[in-house]
């Protein structure tokens, strides 16, 4: 094994290219459990958290670029207004400490299922940009997660930064876990209205292969909005679709047993968390309230 | 030895420090300091040059025939000094704390997952592992018996200790009966419960260093809970007299039962007397879940019969608990779980039965509330059930029936000391509740079940408060002697009288060394007393365990000042002709009510030292009769604690929040009041922890979740504020009539805890931890 | 490798570092600093955490060459020479020390909380600290502790 720190975006996308073998390291908040406890030994490590660029965020056009290498906590602190989802679920990770290493990028390269920030980037629309001394391209974050812990990097590439635009309505994202802090998820639920475009954004969770979206829920919801002309003229969601939005979140699961959670627990608590969040979205939008993480 | 040991220096406290406090007051810790600047020497903080670092081979399967073993890879690989089997152990291939069963590494067969098989000695632990993987093993694998009922009847399935004796794989079988088995009652209630494998989860991983000796024997720096123990376990596997195994107690990151069987013991010296060298050994936190016990997984039948008025007639009660691949504290948890399952209560007729078992699950063995955890959940659901079923006020029920001082137990003993129960109740009900949620209020999540992770506003919270009140046994019982020995000094220091307290007992976290300066300072009237480290150089203390060294060597203690002070007086008498009847020592002076002042501690001493070694014993205790678990005296003490909880259920999504844990113990006397109440939130913290999160889970003889990602233990977000309110009924047969203090909040706590998420659900909830799917019917 | 750190005030430069090995690994067994402690090596107790560059981090996590050049302080740098830093004497003031293994790693934490919150809140003591566990007390005079300390930090 071998350790190099790369100085900036250019000096690592030259060496990812020369060995697509070397593991980037980030926060390490994921990388070193495994290296602590031998279950990865990677043939070197390229530290990340050298690279300026990537540490950085920045707006334009009321688009954010989010550095993959901004930490938790600086989310939770500079973006809370611009990007509540992210900041609420940023939050929900893990602890301070963790907060202040662990980074998005290094969650989106995991992609596990349980990834956090991944359902709210989710109901965003965020994109992924990917780097590599080839070129950088952007993709749907719902195409970058291809199946359980695997994305759609090729192996010379890096995440670089994902581009998500600043929030014009209400966001909310909740997690189940059996500890009131400092847990993985059972299941997490995200969700995003669109008011500008009368759409809704959905993610979710540890409830399926991958982190997804609830597609059926937010066509569901928008259509609902906007043949009711909700969305100019804001008054309370009926029960009803709040109830049939929550059924069809948790049928767009399919959850498995693990030693956090059954099937069946997940599926029903997804569809609490879905009927909770869009009637806290829905309150917001009405009362103009905004939550922040 | 030319080694350089950072020797642990848990002795040091400042001479220059000046702490007071004597029995009933509360010093602060002398260990305090050197802890919080980060000094204190850990086991795992142990370094020697030129050291190296063992690591162990486990069993990946739970049952399996070993086949063969190939070391040569391993011990070819650049680096590795040693590669140790079963064949390598020099003295006997067997240890365990009574019965002696269990191999220090495996032979032919390994009978659970995570098993010993071979040791590697290497220059860095990354060699180590890399040794590790190049052992080949070959496994025949066997079909694991996981059931313990099964495991307890069933003739057809394998023995795992064929030379054991015992029939199919009982460890122990212990009945209890007592009154009329033919009896009828008004109203009756009955239940199955479970519950889940508990870790202890100290945070201090098992560590140890070991440096041969030129005598042949070996020093070894540790953490655990018994130093006379282990040494007598160790010196047995390495075939040396126990003198030539010579144990220092290292700082200990906390036990909790965890830390009575041998982890590294023998494992390290054998490294170290192979190469010659120091070897140091710690365990991760995955390493550590397979390296030591857990607290016993039960299932447990009972039921309660009562007049419709609410006095029990009748328990009956059928009890497994899973003891896994080995003994261990099995025997005890089947002796302390029937001597103690009905409760704090008084029930004329009892018809009751304990099992324990030989599985090929992770073996389990002793963890505060040994024994006495398991049925509480039982009981307390029962009797709370019971109140329903009545229609009467639950701690009314209970209070009907508690047991007092006079009462009979039905194991046939009768409590000769205060049994305040019905008292602790009343206290525990009269403790101010916390204020209940302004629905109209804006909440801080943080307050609310799921915590920071945002998943309710105030939607479907249900209140609900639950009390539970508990009997525990302190120190060992059915006939052990009992015992702890102390070496106590005086002599002049520097112009001052100085006291040396010397014990081989387990300072585990708890405070045991504040507490015998305390002590030291009582009898013997001056302020500074140092604490010698803990060592097998002076006489056994027995375990830091059963809530029993503030008793124990509290008395050993005790005794050994007042036969310093003894001799001292006799010095005085000597040198001043003569002293009064009433002399006492006060603040380095030799008083008397009638004469004042007679001189100082200091003159007397002159020069000498005054030393004397004391052995307390506690009064004898007797085993309980096979067949009607009937003794005159089986446990030596019984301490009660009652607990009430508050707790807010999140009743759609199953998550709870506890709001309020607070509890109301006798501790007889309080000898470091605020050291009490940190054992009482802490203990009741891990109670709580087991009732709604903590489980280690195995399916097949594999444990699921060896890690603090999946076996969560409660953060200070999950613990609320704990009242405590400490009762002081004094038991005349103990010294200063202390009464044990450590594990009655941990049994106390659950079941309270389990009784206030029922009362916010109004579901059954018979296993223990009730986590989220439980609450919402969806556990599949 | 080679690794170039100051830790505590003091530089140190140290040889045949594994590439792999944590921060927590290079503290407590080539710099001599074992202060910080390896309860779990994953992240989740705490007990490792240090600031690195003035953030509280888990030193489990941090692999030790992205310490390069970085300055960290261990639990071994909050005293003054023999004067306890306040956080400190509150720990033992308020009885918040057992076994003491959680304690280096929580006195970083409420040590950085009180600086940038020097009048928290119970519930913000309680997110801030929800990384750090404790076996043996039960959390509520790690409570006291943390409050005796900003107390005590804001008067003087
Ligand atoms: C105690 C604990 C609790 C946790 N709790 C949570 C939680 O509640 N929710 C949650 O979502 N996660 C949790 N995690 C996991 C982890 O913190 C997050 O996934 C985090 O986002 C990882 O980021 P990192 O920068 O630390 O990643 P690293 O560990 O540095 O890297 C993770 C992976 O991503 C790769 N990588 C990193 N950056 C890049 C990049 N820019 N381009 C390409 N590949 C890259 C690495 O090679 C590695 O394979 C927890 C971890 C711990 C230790
Ligand atoms: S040892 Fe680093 S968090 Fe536990
Ligand atoms: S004092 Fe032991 S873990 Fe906190």
């Amino acid at each position: 094994m071998d350790f190099i720190r790369a100085a900036s975006l250019d000096d690592a996308l030259a060496i990812k290219a020369q060995r697509p073998d070397i593991t980037p390291i980030a926060g390490g908040t994921d990388l070193m459990v495994g290296i602590n406890f031998d279950h990865t030994r990677p043939s070197g490590l390229l530290d990340l958290t050298s690279v300026p660029e990537l540490a950085e965020w920045s707006e334009s056009s009321g688009v954010i670029r989010l550095g993959a290498g901004v930490p938790y906590a600086r989310i939770i602190s500079e973006l809370g207004e611009h990007l509540p989802g992210l900041a609420m679920a940023a939050r929900t990770v893990a602890s301070p400490q963790i907060r202040n290493r662990g980074t998005v990028g290094g969650n989106l390269a995991t992609a596990s299922p349980s990834g956090d920030a991944h359902p709210a980037l989710l109901a965003c629309g965020a994109e992924v940009e990917l780097a590599s001394v080839r070129g950088t391209r952007r993709m749907p974050v719902a195409e970058f997660f291809t199946s359980v812990k695997r994305n759609a990097a090729e192996p010379d590439e890096l995440v670089t930064a994902v581009h998500l635009a600043r929030a014009t309505g209400p966001q909310q994202f909740a997690k189940v876990g059996t500890r009131n802090a400092m847990v993985i998820s059972v299941c997490a639920f995200s969700v995003a209205l669109h008011p500008e475009r009368a759409e809704v954004g959905t993610g979710f969770g540890s409830a399926a292969p991958t982190p997804r979206r609830a597609a059926d829920a937010e066509e569901f919801l928008s259509g609902e909005l906007t043949s009711r002309g909700m969305w100019d003229d804001p008054r309370p969601l009926p029960d009803t679709v709040i109830t049939r939005f929550g059924e069809l979140v948790a049928a767009a699961a399919a959850p498995i047993d693990d030693v956090r959670g059954t099937a069946s627990y997940r599926r029903h608590a997804l569809g609490v968390l879905a009927r909770r969040t869009a009637g806290w979205t829905w309150d917001e939008y009405l009362t103009g309230r905004q939550t922040c993480a | 030895m030319s080694a350089h040991v950072n020797a642990p220096s848990r002795t040091s406290q400042d001479l220059s420090e000046s702490i007071t406090g004597g029995v009933g007051e509360s010093p602060s810790r002398p260990d305090g300091n050197l802890k919080v600047r980060g000094d204190y020497a850990y086991s795992s903080d142990l370094g020697a040059e030129d050291m190296l670092w063992g690591a162990t081979l486990r069993s990946p399967h739970p049952y399996a025939r070993i086949t063969g073993i190939d070391v040569g890879p391993a011990l070819a690989h650049p680096g590795v000094y040693a590669v140790l089997t079963h064949e390598d152990v020099p003295g006997d291939n067997r240890y365990g704390l009574k019965i002696v069963d269990q191999p220090v590494l495996a032979e032919d067969v390994v009978r659970f997952r995570g098993e010993p098989v071979a040791l590697v000695a290497a220059d860095d632990p990354e060699t180590a592992r890399r040794a590790l993987e190049l052992i080949a093993v070959d496994y025949q694998v066997l079909e694991p018996v996981t059931d313990p009922k099964r495991a307890a009847h069933d003739p057809a399935l394998p023995k795992l200790h064929p030379d054991s004796g015992c029939e199919n794989n009982l460890v122990r079988y212990q009945p209890i009966v007592r009154g009329r088995q033919d009896v009828r009652a008004d109203v009756v209630v009955s239940g199955t419960y479970t519950l889940g494998m508990q870790d202890q989860a100290f945070l201090g991983p098992e560590s140890g260093l070991a440096i041969p000796a030129e005598d042949g024997g070996v020093e070894v720096f540790l953490a655990t809970q018994d130093l006379h123990s282990d040494r007598k376990q160790t010196a047995r596997a390495l075939g040396l007299p126990p003198d030539k195994v010579r144990m220092t107690m290292s700082g200990v990151g906390g036990a909790f039962g965890g830390r009575e069987d041998l982890s590294i013991q023998a494992h390290v010296c054998m490294l170290a007397m192979h190469t010659g060298k120091p070897v140091k050994m710690v365990y991760n936190r995955e390493e550590s879940f397979y390296g030591h016990v857990h607290r016993h997984p039960a299932e447990m039948y009972f039921e309660h019969g009562a007049t419709r008025d609410g006095e029990l007639v009748y328990v009956k009660a059928r009890m497994y608990f899973d003891g896994g691949a080995y003994a261990s504290k099995t025997p005890v948890v089947v002796g302390n779980a029937t001597t103690l399952g009905t409760g704090p209560y008084e029930v004329p007729n009892v018809d009751i039965a304990g099992w324990g078992v030989y599985t090929n699950n992770p073996p389990c063995g002793a963890m505060r509330g040994l024994g006495a955890v398991q049925p509480a959940f039982a009981y307390e659901a029962q009797m709370d059930k019971l109140a329903r079923a009545l229609d009467m006020d639950p701690v009314e029920l209970r209070q009907r029936n508690a047991v007092e001082q006079g009462s009979v137990l039905h194991t046939g003993q009768q409590l000769d000391y205060p049994a305040p129960v019905g008292e602790l109740l009343e206290r525990a009900r009269k403790l101010p509740m916390p204020p209940e949620r302004d629905p109209a209020a804006e909440p801080d999540i943080r307050d609310l079940p799921g915590g920071a992770a945002n998943t309710t506003h105030g939607e479907d919270i249900a209140r609900g408060v639950g009390y539970a009140a508990i009997i525990k046994n302190v120190s060992y019982a059915e006939g052990a002697d009992d015992y702890s020995t102390a070496r106590a000094s005086l002599q002049a220091v520097g112009g001052e009288a100085v006291a040396m307290v010397h014990t081989a007992a387990a300072e585990v976290g708890q405070g045991l060394v504040t507490v015998q300066q305390q002590i030291a300072r009582t009898e013997l009237g001056v302020e500074r007393v140092n604490i010698h480290p803990n060592d097998t150089s002076v006489g056994e203390a027995g375990s830091s365990s059963a809530s029993r060294q503030t008793y124990i060597t509290g008395g050993a203690v005790k005794a050994a000042c007042e036969a310093v002070r003894e001799t001292l007086f006799e010095r005085a008498a000597a040198k001043l002709g003569h002293t009064p009847p009433d002399l006492a020592v006060v603040d380095g002076k030799l008083v008397s009510d009638s004469h004042g002042v007679l001189a100082d501690v200091v003159e007397i001493l002159g020069d000498e030292v005054i030393e004397c070694t004391r052995e307390y014993h506690h009064r004898p205790t007797y085993p309980l009769d096979p067949e009607t678990g009937q003794s005159e005296l089986v446990h030596v003490q019984h301490a009660f604690s009652v607990h009430r909880a508050v707790v807010d259920v999140d009743t759609q999504l199953g998550l709870v929040k506890v709001v309020a844990l607070d509890c109301v113990q006798d501790v007889g006397k309080a000898v470091n009041p605020d050291a009490i109440v940190g054992q009482i939130q802490g203990g009741a913290t891990q109670g709580m922890g087991l009732a709604v999160m903590e489980e280690i889970q195995v399916s097949d003889g594999l444990i699921r979740n060896p890690s603090f990602t999946d076996y969560l233990i409660p953060t200070i977000l999950d613990t609320p504020p704990m009242k405590v309110d400490i009762l002081e009924r004094g038991d005349p047969h103990a010294p200063y009539g202390v009464r044990g203090v450590g594990e009655p909040p941990t049994i106390s706590a659950g079941p309270a805890v389990l009784a206030a998420i029922r009362a916010a659900t109004g579901l059954d909830l018979t296993h223990a931890p009730a986590g989220p799917d439980h609450i919402t019917g969806t556990a599949g | 490798m080679r690794l170039n750190l100051t830790v505590n005030g003091k530089l140190y430069e140290t040889d045949e570092v594994w590439e792999g090995e944590s921060l927590l690994h290079t503290l407590r067994e080539r710099l001599g600093l074992p202060g910080s402690k390896n309860a779990c090596e994953q992240g989740e107790c705490g007990s490792c955490t240090v600031y690195l560059d003035d953030v509280p981090v888990c030193s489990c996590m941090v692999a030790a060459g992205q310490a390069e050049g970085c300055s960290v302080r261990t639990v071994e740098g909050l005293a003054d020479g023999e004067r306890l830093d306040t956080v400190q004497q509150s720990f033992l003031d308020a009885g918040a020390v057992q076994c003491g293994f959680c304690t280096p790693g929580l006195l970083v934490q409420a040590h950085d909380l009180i600086e940038r919150n020097p009048e928290p809140t119970d519930a913000e003591i309680r997110e801030s600290l929800a990384g750090n566990l404790c076996r043996c007390t039960g959390y509520e005079k790690i409570m006291d502790a943390v409050r005796l300390a900003a107390q005590r930090k804001a008067v003087s």
